[in-house]
């Protein structure tokens, strides 16, 4: 790496100084006193706060309510991130053979991700509306009844779709370079050397493409787990009965709806270690290439 | 083992572009066929439609009798070394060498046999276990050379797998693939845009031009009799020098010199004199090439110097020892001049 070596002791201080300012008003403040309430409860009126100890944390593992939000959000993460990868990797492959139509199916296909999150929650949830939306009437033609307001699985299917879609755009664009990034050559001695388009596809480009994979897997998790909170905002909130109740969404239902601050806190406490753990994942992996 | 014949082979790209056109070939088994020609006139197109990786547009080419228009290149039974030897970067050197064999189903025995065999051969055997990443790059051009040989295949094609060596490794890469053909006895295509690459390794070489056929022959053949003024200034180092110059009876004259011709021819032509086959003579001789010196380029075996003749880039090759001067007086050897027609550049006689 480059070092740059300033004459002014100063001026390095001064140049990083806003950057500080902002993670400390807006992260480490918030992130200390989130983990400072977690040890605290309030009582119902906001007059007296005491100390609690552990008892928000031991709490919310013996909350029946919060395993499910757990449970929920594993699925929820784990669908999003397989439906959004495995989506985007499709196109690209579609794409990468197309070589002359490929540029402008490629604009085409990145446009959702420049639409805010909170209009993809909406524009969902108007195609799934179970009275005026497109989507359940076609269903209704080969006899599903959808209602996401009503059944859980519905819930979590809209939700998912609702939350991959814009995130294919991205995968997209890294699949898509990925794909690009592999010799012609590779494919054609694997084509000579008697391995067909499925085969070449598991033994050579999927391998090759592993480091990308890799990295948008982390990057999709942490997008599922805390980026998705207006989709599931816009759509479900979390419902019916808890189904599509996410954790993020949960801290701020607790939170600033139900005025659970320790326990809310504490919930905070659980995400920042989440994203602590894949952020150190996503460095030490990613940095360091996957294999060969 | 097989022949390969091409008949009136073309390709015209989906763009339009027609980068081959009716190349007419017989390759006799065994032979070692190398296609020599500058950037971009075709070579690695016409290797890849014996390859099957570009579709045939034009003509027809078989491989031991078949016609393989239609076959998919792993059913064609060749083997092909790439410029970048495309080996499988996640692969260990062993997997490498396995993969086609695996795909055809073979017995792992038979695998084993044949890797082991070939990394005998070609002295990879060190190294069976590392990636490519991990390998020298003349080290990856002999797992490539080894992902060839374990197929067993009846035609071997090589697209410019040295050019991305170094010199020397070139040269003794070069040695190394002429001795693995003559042992293995397998039908090879060769392509090269080096014209001394193409000189060593040859049973025969095929010069093309903008995707058509120059000339094919022996390399003695075509350096001794280049069938055209392309093929006279590509193939031979130093090239050879063209000048214009006025026939009368057969004697070819630039200014006030005079070279002696094999045949006869009249007017307006092109003489070729190889930088090679010229000598110096005394000072102010009756009808020699007068050479304005501007340069000179010591080999150590030789001298060459360069300058000009009537205003024409000309260079001679002068013994190491030779007197330097700024005016050379030079005369060529007997049959050493070569006529070509002053218009398409063709050979005379
Ligand atoms: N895939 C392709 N599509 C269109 N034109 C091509 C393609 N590949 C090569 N060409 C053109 O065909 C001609 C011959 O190319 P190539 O066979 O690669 O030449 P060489 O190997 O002799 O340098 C060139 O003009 C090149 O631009
Ligand atoms: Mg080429």
């Amino acid at each position: 790496m480059k070092r740059t070596h300033f004459r002014n002791k100063i001026l390095p201080y001064l140049l990083i100084a806003p950057q500080l300012a902002i993670t400390i008003v807006f992260f480490l403040w918030p992130a200390g006193e989130a983990v400072l309430q977690s040890f605290q409860q309030e009582d119902a009126f906001g007059l007296k706060t005491s100390w609690v100890g552990l008892a928000n944390y031991s709490d919310l593992f013996s909350d029946p309510v919060y395993i499910q939000s757990l449970e929920v959000t594993v699925v929820f993460t784990i669908a999003v991130t397989a439906a959004a990868l495995i989506v985007a990797l499709l196109l690209a492959l579609a794409v990468d053979r197309a070589v002359k139509s490929g540029p402008a199916y490629t604009t085409l296909l990145v446009w959702p991700y420049a639409v805010a999150p909170a209009v993809v929650g909406v524009l969902w949830w108007f195609l799934f509306n179970p009275t005026i939306g497109i989507l359940p009437y076609l269903l209704s033609l080969v006899g599903y009844h959808w209602n996401h307001a009503l059944n859980g699985t519905d819930a979590m299917i809209l939700v998912v779709i609702a939350s991959a879609w814009p995130q294919v755009s991205y995968n997209f664009l890294f699949f898509v370079a990925g794909l690009q990034s592999i010799p012609a050559s590779m494919r054609e001695a694997a084509a000579i050397d008697g391995a067909g388009p499925v085969k070449r596809f598991f033994t050579i480009t999927l391998p090759l493409l592993s480091p990308t994979t890799f990295f948008l897997t982390v990057v999709n998790f942490v997008y599922a787990m805390f980026a998705t909170f207006p989709v599931i905002h816009a759509t479900t909130k979390g419902g019916p009965a808890g189904s599509t109740d996410i954790l993020v969404f949960k801290v701020y239902n607790d939170g600033f709806i139900g005025l659970n601050l320790g326990s809310s806190a504490a919930q905070s406490v659980v995400l920042l270690v989440i994203v602590i753990a894949l952020t150190v994942i996503q460095f030490r992996f990613v940095e360091r290439r996957v294999q060969y | 083992m097989a022949a390969i014949t091409l008949k009136s082979v073309g390709k015209t790209y989906a763009g339009g572009v027609n980068a081959v056109r009716g190349i007419d070939l017989d390759i006799a088994d065994g032979e070692f066929l190398v296609l020599v020609g500058p950037s971009g006139c075709g070579k690695s197109t016409l290797l890849r439609m014996v390859a099957g990786l570009e579709t045939i547009t034009d003509g027809e080419i078989a491989i031991g009798g078949r016609v393989v228009n239609e076959v998919e290149p792993a059913e064609r039974d060749i083997a092909m070394v790439f410029q970048n030897y495309a080996l499988y970067p996640h692969m260990s050197v062993r997997q490498n060498l396995a993969y086609g064999l695996k795909n055809r189903k073979m017995a792992k025995e038979e695998i084993s046999r044949r890797v082991d065999e070939a990394a005998r051969i070609l002295e990879i055997g060190a190294f069976l276990d590392r990636k490519p990443k991990a390998l020298s790059g003349g080290q990856r051009q002999r797992v490539a050379m080894g992902r060839a040989i374990v197929r067993e295949p009846s035609c071997f094609l090589f697209d410019e797998p040295l050019s991305n060596l170094d010199a020397k490794l070139r040269v003794q890469m070069r040695g190394e693939i002429k001795q693995l053909q003559a042992r293995l006895g397998t039908t090879s295509i060769y392509v090269t845009h080096d014209q001394l690459e193409a000189m060593t390794l040859a049973h025969r070489l095929v010069v093309l031009n903008g995707g058509k056929v120059e000339q094919v022959g022996t390399p003695l053949e075509v350096y001794r009799r280049p069938a055209s003024t392309f093929v006279a200034s590509f193939i031979g180092s130093p090239a050879m020098n063209l000048m214009p110059a006025r026939a009368e009876g057969a004697v070819a004259h630039v200014g006030a010199a005079r070279v002696q011709l094999e045949i006869p021819a009249e007017g307006a032509m092109t003489l070729g004199l190889r930088p090679e086959d010229l000598r110096a003579v005394v000072p102010g001789t009756e009808g020699a090439l007068h050479l304005k010196t501007a340069y000179v380029e010591e080999l150590g075996a030789q001298r060459l110097v360069h300058g000009t003749v009537e205003g024409t880039p000309f260079g001679c090759a002068m013994p190491s020892d030779a007197a330097l001067a700024d005016e050379l007086y030079l005369a060529a050897e007997p049959g050493a001049a070569h006529a070509f027609d002053a218009q398409d550049g063709r050979r005379l006689g």
